[in-house]
């Protein structure tokens, strides 16, 4: 805690991270876990399914058959466990700009670079820490290519 | 109101609610070739619009004829008073704007070209924009143009406004980061979830949108892509919407103006 209030004062201009965990990215991943924790895939998959949290099936298709409507903007979700690694999996979800600076994927988990966001999303990621866990280990468990 | 505040998003703001568009397979396009939005939605929906006695938006169109004959202000005028018939004096004027209006020196759009009127030389109170009777009256001047090629932009003096409309519509925005272009260039005739996304053509304004139950302006249409994407809108009025419409007019050229549409 004295630590954290030490470090707050040093960088001012990053005060507003104190929100988000940081997260070290090697390579093309970030191979920890940003809680710390695994996430749990139940709630994962709960996420990936809501068009107002996850908002993926918008763009992607996947393994729901439950889901009526999912959109055709970007690569079937099925299979991704097998695809990516877990690291490489968190890092897409967290900003997939950094592997694909034309990416429209949103950046879930940052709130650098971003331009007139709505009021009521302002100084929030889309997704909190915890559900960018949950997401990645219910991604992982996608081993089914199609 | 409701989808402002619970920022809803990309799947009901884009209409996600009203089921499923058809769902052309149709792959990216050179710029060059332009498709209204209207060869995006139902055949329904498009039966509707093409009739005039069906076409919710011929509400608002007989309601702006009212109130084109009907004196009002200080000054006791109509706007037939001074501007006679109007599928003689209006006829084409709807497919020219946003147009340069020497007084402020600045692009104008339709709604406030007729507030100025309202105010210059009726002498009455401007409607607030989005009333009934800015709708009633847009839709009415619009219909004197349907089915005539969109002119806009021909005036230089537009040029530097027109390129910000551009440049607003390159950038991206929002939390979730997207500039128009990723959508309306990039991706159109893709589905977003229910939705596909079309070309993003202003040709039918004001019109009759199934998800508003209601006919609504133009910024109407933008400021819901915007909210989509978790951007914060612009208050309506601002110069931002008049200079993206004088960017899609524009780049709409010589399509047909279809005033009043119908679109999910
Ligand atoms: C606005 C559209 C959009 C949304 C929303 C979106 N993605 Fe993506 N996603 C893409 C695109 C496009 C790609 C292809 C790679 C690229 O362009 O960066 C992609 C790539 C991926 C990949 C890599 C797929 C592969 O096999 O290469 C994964 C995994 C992924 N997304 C997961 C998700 C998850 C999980 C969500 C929701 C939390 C999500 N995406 C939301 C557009 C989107
Ligand atoms: C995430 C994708 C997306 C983004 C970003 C987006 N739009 Fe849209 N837009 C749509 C979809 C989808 C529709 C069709 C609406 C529907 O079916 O509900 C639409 C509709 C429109 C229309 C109506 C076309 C017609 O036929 O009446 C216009 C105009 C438009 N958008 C302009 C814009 C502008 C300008 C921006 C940037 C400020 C923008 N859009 C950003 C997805 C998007
Ligand atoms: C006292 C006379 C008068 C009245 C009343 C009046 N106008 Fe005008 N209006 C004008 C004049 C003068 C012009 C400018 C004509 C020009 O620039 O060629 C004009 C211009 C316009 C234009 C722009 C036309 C163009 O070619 O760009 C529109 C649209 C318009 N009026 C609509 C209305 C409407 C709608 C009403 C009623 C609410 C109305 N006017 C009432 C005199 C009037």
């Amino acid at each position: 805690m004295a630590a954290a209030l030490t470090l707050l004062a040093i960088i001012p201009g990053q005060v507003w991270a104190q929100a988000l965990r940081p997260y070290e990215i090697v390579g093309d991943a970030i191979p920890q876990s940003l809680t710390g924790a695994r996430g749990d895939p139940t709630r994962g998959r709960a996420i990936v399914v809501d068009r107002q949290k996850g908002l993926c099936l918008l763009c992607h298709t996947g393994p729901f058959p439950e889901q009526r409507f999912q959109g055709n903007l970007a690569p079937d979700l099925a299979g991704v466990g097998t695809r990516w690694s877990d690291g490489q999996l968190r890092l897409k979800i967290v900003d997939s700009r950094r592997l694909n600076p034309a990416t429209i994927m949103p950046p879930y988990y940052t709130l650098d670079g971003l331009a007139r966001v709505g009021r009521n999303w302002q100084d929030k990621p889309v997704l909190s820490a915890e559900q960018v866990e949950d997401v990645v280990a219910f991604l992982t468990t996608l081993t089914e290519t199609p | 109101m409701r989808r402002a505040l619970t920022g809803v998003v990309l799947a009901a703001g884009f209409g996600g609610a009203l089921g499923l568009c058809i769902s052309l397979a149709l792959a990216q396009s050179p710029p060059s070739e332009h498709k209204s939005g209207f060869e995006f939605i139902s055949p329904e929906s498009q039966a509707t619009q093409q009739d005039d006695f069906s076409n919710p938006g011929m509400l608002w169109v007989a309601e702006g004829e009212a109130l084109w004959s009907a004196q009002a202000g200080a000054s006791g005028r109509s706007c037939a008073g001074c501007h006679g018939d109007a599928a003689v004096s209006m006829k084409g004027v709807a497919a020219r704007y946003p147009v340069y209006f020497a007084e402020s020196g600045q692009p104008i759009d339709l709604q406030s070209r007729i507030n100025v009127c309202r105010k210059v030389n009726q002498k009455a109170a401007p409607f607030p924009l989005e009333s009934r009777e800015l709708l009633a009256l847009s839709a009415f001047i619009g219909k004197q143009s349907r089915g005539m090629p969109i002119t806009t932009g021909e005036d230089k003096r537009l040029e530097p406004f027109r390129a910000r409309g551009q440049e607003l519509y390159e950038q991206r925005q929002g939390q979730l980061n997207f500039s128009c272009a990723n959508c309306h260039d990039d991706n159109w005739g893709k589905r977003l979830a229910s939705s596909v996304i079309p070309q993003s053509h202003p040709t039918g304004y004001p019109l009759y949108r199934l998800e508003w139950q209601s006919m609504g302006s133009l910024q109407r249409r933008l400021r819901n892509c915007m909210v989509g994407v978790r951007a914060e809108p612009y208050p309506y009025g601002s110069q931002e919407y008049v200079e993206l419409e004088l960017f899609l007019m524009t780049r709409a050229k010589g399509m047909p103006l279809e005033t009043p549409a119908v679109r999910p």
